[in-house]
């Protein structure tokens, strides 16, 4: 299933918009002085009138994509993840999700792995921020494919969004004729000794944690839960039925993220034991993506280690 | 359109719907909405290109009331104008109204955008001119700020991106009541010369007497004659406006007249309801 191609969802996030804008003229993107980094700087290129740059003031971003979606346009608005979640939270809660507004949030370089940039960059929070709002979808593609599938299908729906990108390189873990529907999580393998929900770039470290695991005598069912909401609840019940145990693992404060998202579902509909890994409580520092992947406790080896303390 | 006599008629039928809602309520915003209802009314009733009848009627000219706590003025002018019933107002804040404590786009019509939390409805209106502009659609976005409003750093951010893309179909307001919540505005963090900051944020500015409807007619015809840049007048108004004891008076902000008050107020008023 494995395609060795390694490329950042925030890259796929700018193929994309060059692709759809081609045929859909309402589509406005908006960037916050990071044109570079998000990647809509292809979007600038090929439509410069259809590029609103608002200079580095997120919070003004949203507000006015608000007004440009509620005067019949998509809007894709890009800034970090921290900046984008964090800093303008009220105004997305007011003006984009209370008002149900046509606006796409796509926030890149979210996680840790970010890397040098340090802890100030390093968002941990931005999934449990935007769960709570009612009307907004949350979204965290794993790959490539699965980026482009999932804003194909996001865009042509009215209403808010927000899309976790990363800034790192990242396998593909499906193919181009993988089905993937919103809101409905996807097994990427088969198993029933216990269940590994993952999301974003843990996606593919759960797959191969799974491998060591099947070495070990241990068959794991492995979740792609790319929609963090609206949350795929029957996937997980029928998880921790089939399975007994539940590993969570994603680039995210469990606290409210997709731990905490799966955890309210059990202890509702069937309780079993979860095990979270992800950022534990504590901010991150500069370093590589793969040394801080490793300090902070999110490899292919601690899901195994969860699985197993299970 | 409307003489300017039965325009001052109107926003006296105005703001006496707007107490009475508060009144019916005991909750509500009487200062803002008696400060900024001249402005309102002159909008509505001789500015504006909008049908009531069809309150989302494509092409017309959009208002939002960003200083939202002034709810009972936009409600009871866009009542007046013929958006609803006037009786309407007595169900103000009430549960399961149209009329929000703050406007709601999604229940009230003729509300363009949900606004509340101040700043924003700026940064809002904002990006509906720019649509407007990128559309290369011919109608205007009107925006409604209180002064102490302007303390919120979003209006700043949002006024630089204004002047960057020339949005002259855009016009601003400032309600300048001078008094907020804690007090004077000079004395909570002065936002005077308002005129200064915009015209250095690369606005036309235009100062009024936002009580004078000549006046607010006058200046709104120059201010859609600018080309090129975004307009902002600034209304020089009182807070409470039209019922002496409550002029120029912050306690005023946020507090129902009780209902020897509100008959008080609706003397003055010239009502007899």
């Amino acid at each position: 299933m494995a395609d060795v191609k390694k490329i950042a969802t925030r890259e796929s996030y700018g193929k994309f918009l060059v692709e759809y804008g081609a045929d859909h003229e309402n589509l406005i993107v908006m960037s916050a002085d990071l044109s570079g980094s998000n990647k809509t700087d292809g979007f600038e290129k090929a439509y410069p009138d259809r590029f609103v740059e608002s200079g580095i003031s997120e919070q003004d971003m949203l507000a006015e994509a608000a007004g440009i979606a509620h005067s019949g346009h998509v809007v894709a608005a890009s800034s970090f993840a921290m900046f984008a979640a964090g800093r303008a939270f009220e105004i997305v809660r007011n003006s984009i999700a209370h008002t149900n507004a046509n606006v796409k949030i796509c926030a890149t370089h979210g996680g840790i792995t970010v890397g040098e940039d340090g802890a100030t960059h390093q968002t941990f929070e931005d999934v449990a921020l935007m769960r709570v709002l009612p009307n907004m979808k949350v979204i965290v593609p794993a790959d490539d494919i699965s980026t482009k599938k999932l804003m194909t299908a996001e865009f042509g729906e009215e209403g808010p969004a927000y899309f976790r990108l990363g800034r790192a390189a990242v396998p593909n873990v499906y193919t181009e004729d993988s089905v993937l529907e919103i809101g409905k999580g996807a097994v990427l393998r088969e198993g029933n000794d216990v269940a590994i929900i993952a999301s974003g770039i843990m996606v593919a470290p759960a797959l191969e944690a799974a491998e060591t695991l099947h070495a070990d005598g241990i068959e794991a069912r492995v979740i792609d839960m790319h929609t963090i909401k609206p949350l795929d609840e029957d996937i997980i019940v029928k998880a921790a039925e089939e399975c007994g145990k539940i590993v969570t693992a994603e680039e995210h404060s469990v606290i409210g993220g997709l731990g905490g998202a799966v955890a309210e579902v059990t202890a509702q509909k069937c309780p079993c034991r979860v095990a979270m890994v992800g950022q534990h409580d504590v901010f991150g520092e500069s370093g590589k993506p793969a040394e801080l992947l490793k300090k902070y406790g999110m490899t292919a080896e601690d899901i195994v280690k969860a699985a197993k303390s299970l | 359109m409307k003489t300017v006599q039965e325009l001052k008629e109107i926003a006296s039928s105005v703001r006496i719907d707007a107490l009475r809602g508060i009144h019916a309520v005991g909750a509500g915003h009487p200062g803002g909405s008696l400060s900024v209802t001249d402005i309102l009314v002159s909008l509505y009733f001789n500015v504006m290109n909008v049908d009531p009848q069809d309150p989302c009627a494509e092409g017309r000219d959009r208002l939002v009331l960003s200083k939202g706590h002034a709810a009972p003025g936009l409600y009871s002018t866009l009542a007046h104008r013929g958006y609803f019933d006037p009786e309407e107002m007595l169900t103000l804040r009430k549960l399961g109204s149209r009329l929000q404590g703050h406007p709601d786009m999604h229940k009230c019509p003729g509300v363009e955008m949900s606004t509340g939390s101040l700043g924003q409805g700026f940064s809002n209106a904002v990006g509906m001119a720019l649509a407007d502009k990128m559309d290369k659609r011919d109608r205007r976005t009107f925006v409604v700020t209180g002064d102490g409003e302007l303390q919120e750093g979003i209006i700043w951010e949002a006024a630089l991106t204004a002047a960057k893309y020339g949005l002259d179909n855009l016009i601003a307001v400032v309600d300048l009541n001078g008094l907020q919540i804690d007090g004077r505005v000079d004395t909570v963090k002065k936002v005077v010369p308002v005129e200064d900051k915009f015209e250095a944020f690369g606005w036309e500015t235009f100062s009024v007497d936002g009580h004078d409807m000549q006046a607010l007619l006058d200046v709104y015809e120059k201010a859609m004659a600018v080309k090129g840049k975004p307009v902002c007048i600034v209304a020089k108004t009182v807070k409470g406006k039209g019922v002496s004891f409550m002029e120029d008076q912050a306690g005023w902000h946020g507090k129902a007249p009780n209902d020897e008050q509100l008959e008080a107020a609706i003397k003055e008023l010239g009502g007899d309801r």
